[in-house]
């Protein structure tokens, strides 16, 4: 029997599920095993991570954006099936486009490491999946690993899940033992989908990507109805109508088809070349019949970290906008506007979903586009409530306003993280530090914990996840999701140089916390900027009130003290190097500062991301 | 005839000290493949090919340094100072110096060299504290060279100048102010003072990156310049280049020549010669060096054509140095202007038509010579 066509699959022979999966623990391998045991992949084209489109998705083992991949498949009870693999960004900033991809499965396979427990981001996505009432499929990865303690951690999953330790399958993605098991498993579990052909097409979208070849490339999953070639359809929220040029599935290159009907994953090509036009939770329909109620679930992205990006050379703005301009046909989460910065010249605040978002733009920008940048240290968005009632939203520390203040606003989010208990004293330490407030704990087993605290964004943008990272020698995880605003005692604090304020340094901080930025920035600045010859004050102030002062003493020798025959070319050499270094230098009223010191300075301040 | 001056580098040291990256080897480093106790004739050999390049010029200073000039022994090197007299118009009053190690010079050999015609000795002291000379790796006693400076005094040399190393590792502000001392009682009429540097892959780089000596600190050897400076004035001296100070009429003449842009020749291995705007270096080792004047070429190793901005940025460079100043007609108006408010000039100079430093502005040339050039 020919196995089942697009456009015309019974939906009971279709699974749509996904993965979940902490970064590291095989999600990626476990896809590729899959595509080359239900034999869509032949072991010739076969490479590692088949389905991460980005140098860096590969690189750094992560996904940014989901894909799809249509896989026949044979039961053993001979039964020709379509497995649908949704794959899901595997981060905390795209927890949106994760709850996308989950309401597009019916099922979700839940992959751990064996050899490490699970991690806080997957089990933020395991709760966003069990609330999406989506079947679970529990599975111990490497299991070949020496360091592996599945009878542990089976019975960690089903404490979380609530089934028996006997039901955690055991695979090795790596060496392909217990896969075929898996697929039999999401085939006899999962739930078909469940669908009316006869209604009005419902699709939902649930990723979107720009193709400079082909422009945006919508993947949908059809709910209701079906989805044609040449249709007219119509995106529900933003109302635009577009015509189908092309409906297809992946599988896992694109093939084209007819149409796609209920419960089946394709992709759809409109010519329209901003992923804006098409966005993700967004629902599709006909124009016409179309309709009339929307699948539930859509939200505009809304950035939640800010930051300035420039160039490092000068020239490169032009070259900085056009890149800017490209990835947004691809990103709909990132918003940017121009802005001057006194130290760092012309750049674009920029805002994101959050650190790792900030990474990977930034990363992109520098590799895909080939320039040097400069980022800003991360900041959150503030509400400001003045004293005549009106209110201001800040999402560039150089616009807050500094009297007339009624009440501030800022972010927080709901954390959790789990880590060994050995280390609950000193997490918790950290997060009193941090202005939290405990929700609650939970041993997941005899020695791991899960946390939950209340914390201002604002406090994880800074560099708690390096902190967390260190105090617990890298065990913990973290994940976190919005929660809402509280107010707070914030005030700004400058930094002057010279008695000049350097906009690139200003930051909104807890009042009890202004000392320690400006100690901290104000010895930093001390180090990287060279002695003039004149004394030159380093300040932080709120306002006109100054509370931090180091002075950086004028320099009192600048002369070689030989300078005979052979030191002539050498000496006059190394002065033509210093002029061009002084060129390079920006001023601050009458203090040259090495812009690398700039860097340095906001660099070291600024919290790295989880990286690989 | 235009004058030019004469360099001589003698390219060997008994030790090698620990902060030294002059171009100078030392017995083992060389082995057979130098033959020392001839060196002076190769020398001899490159003061005729010179002679022969630029004709029988005036020459108005020779100064041969090093390395130890001292350790090829009187006779040596009055025969190249008769080769330079052979080749060249050796003026009457021409200036002539060798360097000595106190170590390797004593009367005898002083009398000798005065009656073969030099005219200024320079000596090596360094510093008058035991333990100073020893993170210098310098194995002369402190009176030594005391010693050896009045010799020369009496033996009728009519220049005589000491070298200071200042800001050394462990060097206390009383070991300067000793070292100073003895200076007057040597009764010399030139000082020159360096302030260590620690010049890449020297043994002293090596200690001070390990942590086993700390970095000379520049706000100390500042503070040690400025007594250096007090100190020689008050006896009667003054600056005439920012780290060189002479009794009236001691002013080395050959070092001027550097530093007006004059012409130089430079004998030797490694040594730079200036002409018209081309410089030019020798080989560095040598053995090399005296193998290419063996088979009849010159020496050469490399050269540089001296653009006409290259040519200002020296000559910007050099005078600042200078206690003659620079014209201010080579500056622009408003940063004489502003160097002048900034303490970094001399008021009456540049009311005089010249950019000269203050005791301060010495210490910063380096600076306010990149102000004037940008």
């Amino acid at each position: 029997m020919p196995a089942p066509q697009p456009g015309s699959t019974d939906p009971s022979v279709i699974r749509n599920f996904c993965i979940i999966a902490h970064i590291d623990h095989g999600k990626s391998t476990l896809a590729d095993r899959m595509l080359q045991q239900t034999g869509v992949v032949d072991a010739r084209s076969m490479r590692a991570q088949y389905l991460d489109r980005m140098d860096i998705e590969r690189e750094r083992g992560i996904t940014i954006k989901s894909q799809a991949v249509r896989l026949p498949y044979q039961g053993t009870n001979g039964v020709d099936y379509v497995l649908n693999l949704i794959d899901t960004p595997g981060h905390v900033d795209f927890t949106y486009e994760v709850s996308r991809s989950l309401a597009a499965c019916e099922g979700a396979v839940l992959v751990v490491d064996a050899a490490q427990g699970i991690e806080a981001q997957t089990l933020a996505n395991l709760y966003l999946a069990l609330e999406n009432d989506i079947v679970i499929v529990p599975v111990l990865n490497k299991i070949d690993l020496p360091a592996a303690q599945p009878d542990k951690y089976a019975a960690e999953l089903a404490h979380i899940i609530g089934c028996s330790p006997d039901d955690v399958l055991r695979i090795s993605a790596k060496t392909g033992e217990g896969v075929p098991d898996l697929l039999e498993r999401i085939v006899s579990e999962v739930p078909p989908p469940i669908g009316n052909p006869d209604a009005p097409a419902r699709a939902l979208i649930f990723d979107s990507v720009y193709d400079t070849y082909r422009g945006v490339v919508t993947y949908v999953r059809v709910v209701d109805g079906r989805i044609a070639t040449r249709d007219k359809v119509r995106m529900m929220m933003t109302g635009e109508v577009h015509e189908l040029l092309e409906v297809g599935v992946i599988s896992p290159e694109p093939v084209v088809a007819k149409g796609i009907g209920v419960g089946e994953v394709g992709y759809l090509i409109t010519g329209v070349k901003d992923v804006r036009q098409s966005r993700v939770g967004d629902t599709v329909t006909t124009n016409q019949h179309g309709a009339t109620e929307a699948l539930s679930g859509y939200r505009d992205p809304n950035p939640m970290v800010f930051s300035g990006l420039y160039p490092i050379d000068g020239s490169d703005y032009p070259e900085l906008r056009d890149a800017l301009d490209r990835l947004k046909l691809n990103d709909a989460a990132l918003v940017y506007e121009p802005e001057t910065s006194l130290a760092l010249g012309f750049g674009f605040r920029c805002g994101f979903l959050g650190l790792l978002h900030l990474e990977i733009v930034r990363e992109r920008l520098e590799r895909e586009f080939n320039l040097d940048l400069i980022s800003t240290a991360p900041n959150v968005v503030y509400r400001v409530i003045r004293d005549d009632g009106t209110e201001q939203v800040v999402t560039n520390p150089s616009e807050f306003p500094n009297a007339k203040v009624s009440k501030i606003f800022e972010p927080i989010v709901k954390a959790t993280v789990i880590l060994p208990s050995e280390f609950v004293g000193t997490v918790m330490e950290l997060c009193q530090q941090r202005r939290g407030s405990l929700l609650g704990m939970d041993y997941l087993s005899a020695d791991r914990v899960e946390l939950r605290y209340t914390l201002p964004l604002a406090e994880i943008v800074f560099d708690f996840f390096d902190q967390l990272k260190s105090r617990t020698r890298g065990y913990a995880s973290l994940d976190y999701e919005p929660s809402g605003e509280q107010d707070a005692d914030l005030v700004k604090v400058d930094i002057l140089l010279h008695g000049e304020p350097v906009d690139a340094f200003s930051a909104i901080v807890h009042r009890e916390k202004s000392m320690a930025y400006g100690t901290l920035m104000t010895a930093k600045l001390k180090e990287l900027i060279p002695r003039q010859q004149f004394e030159v004050p380093i300040q932080a102030a709120i306002g006109s009130r100054v509370i931090t002062r180091e002075t950086i003493r004028a320099i009192r020798k600048d002369v070689l003290a030989k300078c005979y025959g052979g030191d002539i070319s050498r000496k006059r050499k190394l002065l033509e190097k210093q002029k061009e270094g002084k060129k390079r230098m920006k001023m601050v009223g009458r203090v040259e500062v090495p812009q690398e010191a700039f860097i340095a300075a906001l660099s070291t301040s600024d919290s790295a991301p989880p990286k690989k | 005839m235009q004058p030019i001056a004469i360099y001589i580098h003698v390219p060997f040291c008994a030790t090698r000290c620990g902060y030294c990256d002059f171009n100078t080897y030392t017995a083992t480093e060389l082995g057979d493949s130098v033959a020392r106790a001839t060196f002076h004739r190769v020398l001899i050999d490159e003061i005729v090919l010179a002679a022969r390049s630029v004709g029988a010029r005036p020459v108005t200073s020779v100064f041969i340094g090093g390395g130890t000039p001292t350790l090829l022994g009187a006779r040596a090197l009055n025969e190249i100072l008769s080769a330079v007299r052979d080749e060249f118009d050796l003026v009457d009053d021409a200036e002539v110096t060798t360097e000595a190690n106190p170590d390797s010079v004593d009367e005898a050999m002083l009398a000798e060299l005065r009656s073969g015609g030099f005219t200024r000795i320079s000596l090596g002291m360094q510093s008058a504290a035991p333990h100073v000379l020893a993170v210098l790796d310098r194995t002369h006693t402190p009176g030594r060279s005391v010693a050896m400076a009045r010799a020369a005094r009496s033996e009728g040399f009519a220049h005589v100048n000491v070298d200071l190393i200042y800001a050394t590792p462990g060097e206390e502000v009383d070991d300067l102010r000793h070292s100073l001392d003895l200076v007057l009682e040597a009764d010399v009429d030139h000082v020159s003072a360096y302030s260590l540097i620690v010049e890449e892959g020297t043994p002293l780089a090596r200690r001070v990156r390990q942590g086993e000596l700390p970095m000379p600190d520049d706000d100390v050897a500042a503070s040690r310049y400025e007594l250096i400076d007090e100190v020689l004035v008050r006896a009667g001296f003054d600056w005439y280049e920012v780290s060189n100070w002479a009794r009236p009429g001691g002013e080395c003449q050959h070092n001027m020549a550097y530093w007006t842009s004059a012409d130089w020749w430079g004998i030797g291995p490694g040594a730079h010669s200036h002409l018209a705007g081309k410089r030019w270096w020798n080989h560095k080792h040598p053995r090399t060096y005296a193998e290419s004047l063996a088979s009849g070429l010159r020496p050469e190793a490399g050269h540089e054509l001296l653009s006409a901005e290259d040519q200002r940025t020296e000559r910007v460079m050099l005078a600042m140095r200078m206690r003659t100043g620079l014209p201010r007609t080579e500056a622009a108006d408003d940063v004489s202007e502003r160097l002048c408010l900034e303490g970094l000039i001399d008021p009456s100079g540049l009311a005089n038509g010249s950019l000269i430093l203050t005791r301060t502005g010495r210490l910063l040339a380096d600076s306010v010579v990149r102000d004037i050039l940008t």
